[in-house]
């Protein structure tokens, strides 16, 4: 072949054809490089989400903005270079208002998968909680602010039959929306609108009526990772017995949970016999002790914090547990009770107590009693408050993973977290 | 009104000024304008929204007869702003980002206006009024109240020129008569005039520092037939107002380097891309491109070259910073949102309308006109032996003497702070909010591309002027003026100011900072312009050069396990309730 050139990347010498994607090129040579706004299709790229950022000659850039050339030398997994893109999906999760476990899309959304890719399991940005609209007005669709992206597809894609758009940006800066126009929106066809749903990365376009859920198990991204396993590394690490064991104590507690965690933690059926011959249960609803008792080697906290009691629990598992884990979404930054973050904790209240359907005639008062623990502003991930030694994401994590970790932490076990079980929802 | 009355634009690049008569005629834009606009360009009205609510000026609800644009820059907020707002409001009757109940007046912020030497600075019906206080705001409101038309209480803005190299060295600030470049051109091939913009080494100065003549030469090579002069004519970073003067005191100057470049690369159209807080310029501009075209600059055969025809038009923004950035000025010229390009092409390449395009500084220009006019050897003669010719600053802060200083590359700082009479001065920005700070007492940095190199701006900072003020006021403005397309800038800049109310609110640890400046290199590692790239950097020098500031913003440890945090804060919502 004449039009043979070499690029590099990582160091390793890549033959394939001038002017390709190095994406696709790298993709194809079994480099995964991630990225959220890159369809081949698509000409020139989005570059809009800079999750592919690679060094590219030296320099910082999107990988997907780029083309073979005679002479390219990329660098894609350098410690450096792996963390920035990683920040870059857990900006987009901080940024907007992603609550997978009640996604429509959750298994099937491109911003999970990266953040699977990524194992990113907590965000070192703080949520913003931007209130945002959910858009029921389209005829067809239903716009969730709350989950775009931004990566623009939609805007170059979604055209009506005579070739005008369904959707701009609109507004700049942080109040940056995909406006919809509703009349182009209401001479899609049905299927029109559908394809525009699938092309959404995220959950962000639905369409009234036709979910999108599958089961468990058939998404596209609950069982297998994009990345090429490494040769000759096995997928799942088996335990190393490390010999005789030493008794264990652990405390758990459930804050502002669901007890879904508390529950997980009881799946592991059978093997939860096997654990209490090695573990003690301090304080936790499991036994129901109600005080600690002793220092507690680990502490799992199930729930983030939304009142002052939650503050002061979490506060005394600190000084009570030498190493305390968040299990699950609300842990960690809060979760499904955060949904409330974006609203004024007076509305939330007023519209529970005051104004709700089920409040007697004549009610007009939100309960407040010195007895009573106060309502905080709005739910904190338990890192607000104080410091979290380790994070198990998932609503809930699964029990291998829980047990896994808690297991490494003891014991110094090695297990590997498998990709199945790795997962926000 | 019936809608054949709505002027409809025939192209996209009509857009902008279509939707400029919508607002002029109102004071805001109909749903029936959208309509009108979206039906004659056959596009969707929600392209049109797009556009509009990019624009800052463009409003979609009645903004008042008079619109009162108050500048929020740092500038104009150490020197009274909040005094000046409270005056127009209780002088209107107007709420803030809002209008009086009769409609007569509106009142919102704005980004610098480019007054920065005489501020607090507002726009009324974009005339501009200057150094305000509430007396002077109680006359204005009621002579407006009483029918008197904004342009002619409007204030007669000095040029505050401070300060040009002795020794006749000065090269933008000495006298100027119409033509002097442009009756060069003819002894000159366009490869020629490539040649002499290399020779003295000119690089633009819209901040970038890119060598102008390679520029001119890549654009040269291309074979298509139209191309265009782009004037960035923009100045929207704050602290910012060279280009101010430089239009006012000589508009022809740059006029003819766009000529100039023009013949070099082969454009035949010119297009000036003014900011709307400049509008106050435009008859002036207007009437010089009137003159021009009167004695034979402009037009067909100019200077008696066979052959060579060029004409420049004017096209106001409306509102936006990131229109400077010259890929994002493109797009706006062509009636777009106005959103940086990817760097799939560059603008010699591929620019408006995807021809070739050369976009430079308004003081680029005036300076490849100055060259062509003194010659090289002359230019040579001034600046610093890397950066030959003098840079244009405009100083502005806490000095007795704000204004504009032609200085020649190479000055200290020390002596620019003791010219412009600071007597106190502490934290020196460099280059406006997207530049960097430095510590006053650094007085033999160098004004000089290979130190400190100054796009324009330079803004003085007394000791009893809060850091983190200064900081905060930057970062609402890159928050505001981010044109929302890439995450790192959209969402980073929203993060760093959550960061730093942590800071305001007491309850930061020495590793926030440490946090700060690790997510701001993320920033300008992966942004896709150089406002993202740039957004980050007074905050990451300020935590580098000022650490003792921050150290005592830094709250305590604590037990090293629990954290900062503010229980009885996150209360008080509740505590409303109590019975
Ligand atoms: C956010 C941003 C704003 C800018 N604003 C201006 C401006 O107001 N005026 C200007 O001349 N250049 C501005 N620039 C620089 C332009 O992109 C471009 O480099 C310049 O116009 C090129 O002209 P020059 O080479 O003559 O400097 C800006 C760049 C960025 C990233
Ligand atoms: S599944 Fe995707 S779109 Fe849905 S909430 Fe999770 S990250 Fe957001
Ligand atoms: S709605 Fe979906 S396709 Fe459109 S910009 Fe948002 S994330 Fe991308
Ligand atoms: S860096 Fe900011 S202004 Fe530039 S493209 Fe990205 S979002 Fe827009
Ligand atoms: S994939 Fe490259 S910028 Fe989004």
């Amino acid at each position: 072949m004449a039009n043979t050139i070499t690029i590099k990347i990582d160091g390793r010498e890549i033959p394939t054809e001038p002017g390709r994607n190095l994406v696709t090129v790298a993709a194809e040579n079994g480099i995964f490089i991630p990225s959220l706004c890159f369809y081949p299709h698509i000409e020139p790229p989005l570059g809009t989400c800079r999750v592919c950022t690679c060094r590219i000659n030296g320099h910082f850039g999107p990988a997907c903005m780029e083309k073979t050339r005679e002479g390219l030398e990329v660098e894609v997994n350098t410690p450096d270079l792996t963390d920035t893109r990683k920040a870059l999906v857990e900006m987009i999760f901080a940024e907007g208002n992603h609550f997978c476990p009640a996604c429509e899309k959750s298994g099937d959304c491109d911003l999970q998968h990266m953040g699977y890719e990524m194992g990113m399991s907590k965000l070192r940005f703080p949520h913003l909680f931007k209130d945002r609209l959910i858009d029921f007005n389209p005829k067809r669709m239903v716009i969730e602010h709350n989950r775009c992206v931004k990566c623009r597809r939609c805007v170059e894609e979604v055209l009506t039959s005579d070739g005008r758009r369904v959707f701009s940006f609109c507004n700049r800066g942080n109040e940056t929306v995909v406006g919809i126009d509703y009349d182009a929106e209401a001479v899609l066809s049905e299927e029109q609108a559908v394809a525009a749903m699938h092309l959404c990365p995220t959950g962000a376009i639905l369409v009234k009526g036709k979910s999108l859920a599958r089961p468990f198990g058939d998404r596209r991204f609950d069982m297998e990772s994009s990345k090429i396993a490494a040769p000759g590394q096995p997928e799942e690490k088996e335990a190393q017995p490390a010999g005789e064991l030493e008794r264990k104590t652990i405390a758990t507690i459930s804050l502002a949970g669901c007890f879904g965690c508390h529950m997980s933690m009881l799946d592991i059926d059978l093997g939860f016999l096997d654990l209490i011959e090695l573990v003690d249960f301090n304080k936790s609803p499991l036994n129901d002790i109600k005080e600690f008792t002793k220092i507690c080697d680990v502490g799992l906290i199930e729930g983030g914090c939304c009142s002052s009691e939650n503050v002061e629990v979490l506060r005394e598992f600190r000084k009570k547990c030498k190493l305390l884990v968040a299990v699950g979404e609300c842990s960690i930054w809060g979760g499904l009770p955060a949904m409330r973050n974006m609203i004024p904790l007076e509305e939330c209240l007023e519209e529970a107590y005051l104004n709700s359907m089920s409040s007697e005639e004549g009610e007009f008062t939100v309960p407040y009693h010195e007895d009573l623990p106060k309502i905080l502003d709005k739910v904190y991930a338990c890192s607000d408050i104080v410091k979290i030694d380790y994070f198990i994401p998932g609503c809930p994590p699964t029990a291998t993973h829980i047990w896994k970790a808690v297991r490494n932490l003891l014991w110094n076990e090695q297990y590997s977290v498998l990709y199945s079980e790795f997962k926000y929802d | 009104m019936p809608t054949s009355t709505i002027p409809v634009p025939a192209s996209g690049t009509q857009l902008l000024d279509q939707l400029w008569a919508c607002q002029n005629a109102r004071g805001y834009i109909r749903d029936e304008d959208v309509e009108a606009c979206a039906a004659a360009l056959g596009i969707s009205e929600i392209e049109i929204e797009g556009v509009i609510s990019f624009y800052h000026f463009f409003h979609r609800r009645p903004a008042g007869r008079f619109t009162i644009y108050l500048n929020n820059s740092i500038v104009s907020e150490f020197k009274g702003f909040e005094r000046v707002k409270a005056a127009f409001e209780s002088a209107t009757g107007a709420v803030w980002n809002g209008t009086d109940p009769s409609g007569l007046f509106g009142l919102y912020p704005t980004a610098c206006i480019g007054l920065s030497d005489q501020e607090p600075a507002a726009l009324i019906n974009f005339q501009p009024f200057t150094n305000l206080n509430s007396l002077k705001v109680k006359g204005i409101v009621a002579q407006l109240k009483n029918g008197v038309p904004a342009e002619s209480l409007a204030d007669e803005i000095p040029d505050h020129i401070r300060y040009v190299p002795d020794g006749d060295k000065a090269i933008f600030f000495r006298p100027y008569h119409p033509g002097s470049a442009v009756v060069k051109l003819p002894a000159y091939s366009p490869g020629q005039v490539i040649d002499l913009i290399r020779q003295v080494r000119l690089t633009g100065r819209g901040g970038a520092f890119f060598p102008t003549g390679l520029k001119w030469e890549s654009c040269a090579r291309q074979t298509n037939p139209v191309k265009y002069i782009v004037c960035n004519a923009d100045e929207g970073e704050p602290g910012t107002f060279k280009d101010r003067v430089l239009m006012k005191t000589a508009p022809g100057l740059m006029i003819e380097g766009m000529i100039a470049a023009g013949y070099a690369v082969g454009a035949q159209q010119g297009i000036i891309y003014l900011r709307a807080e400049y509008t106050w310029l435009k008859p002036k501009l207007d009437k010089t491109i009137q003159q021009f075209r009167n004695l034979g600059y402009l037009g067909e055969d100019i200077a008696g070259i066979k052959g060579f025809q060029f004409d420049v038009r004017i096209q106001l923004g409306a509102g936006a910073y990131v229109c400077g950035e010259e890929t994002a000025l493109l797009n706006s010229l062509e009636g777009k949102r106005g959103e940086p390009r990817t760097k799939w092409f560059y603008p010699t390449e591929k620019g408006f309308l995807d021809c070739p395009t050369v976009v430079n500084n308004v003081e680029t220009f005036c300076a490849a006109a100055r060259a062509l006019e003194l010659g090289a050897e002359k230019i040579l003669q001034t600046g610093a032996p890397d950066a030959p010719g003098t840079k244009v600053l405009s100083v502005s802060g806490d000095c007795r003497l704000p204004g504009i200083y032609e200085v020649e590359w190479g000055m200290p700082l020390g002596k620019l702070l003791d010219l412009c009479q600071a007597d106190d001065p502490h934290f020196v920005q460099i280059s406006g909010p997207s530049g960097i700070c430095v510590p006053a007492a650094q007085r033999d940095r160098l004004i000089a591309p290979s130190d400190l190199s100054c796009g324009g701006a330079v803004m003085v900072f007394n000791a009893d002027r809060d850091i983190l003020r200064i900081l905060t006021n930057f970062n609402d403005f890159f928050k505001h003026e981010s044109c929302g397309v890439c995450t790192p800038c959209r969402a980073g800049n929203f993060i760093l100011q959550r960061k730093l109310e942590k800071i305001e609110k007491g309850l930061a640890y020495e590793d926030d900072f440490k946090e700060l400046i690790a997510w701001g290199n993320i920033m300008k590692k992966t942004s896709r312009c150089g406002l993202g790239r740039t957004a980050p950097n007074t905050l990451i020098a300020a935590l580098e050069q000022f650490p003792a500031y921050f150290a005592a913003k830094a709250g305590n440890k604590g037990d090293g396990l629990n954290k900062n945090f503010d229980l009885e804060q996150a209360e008080t919502a509740y505590d409303q309730f109590a019975p």
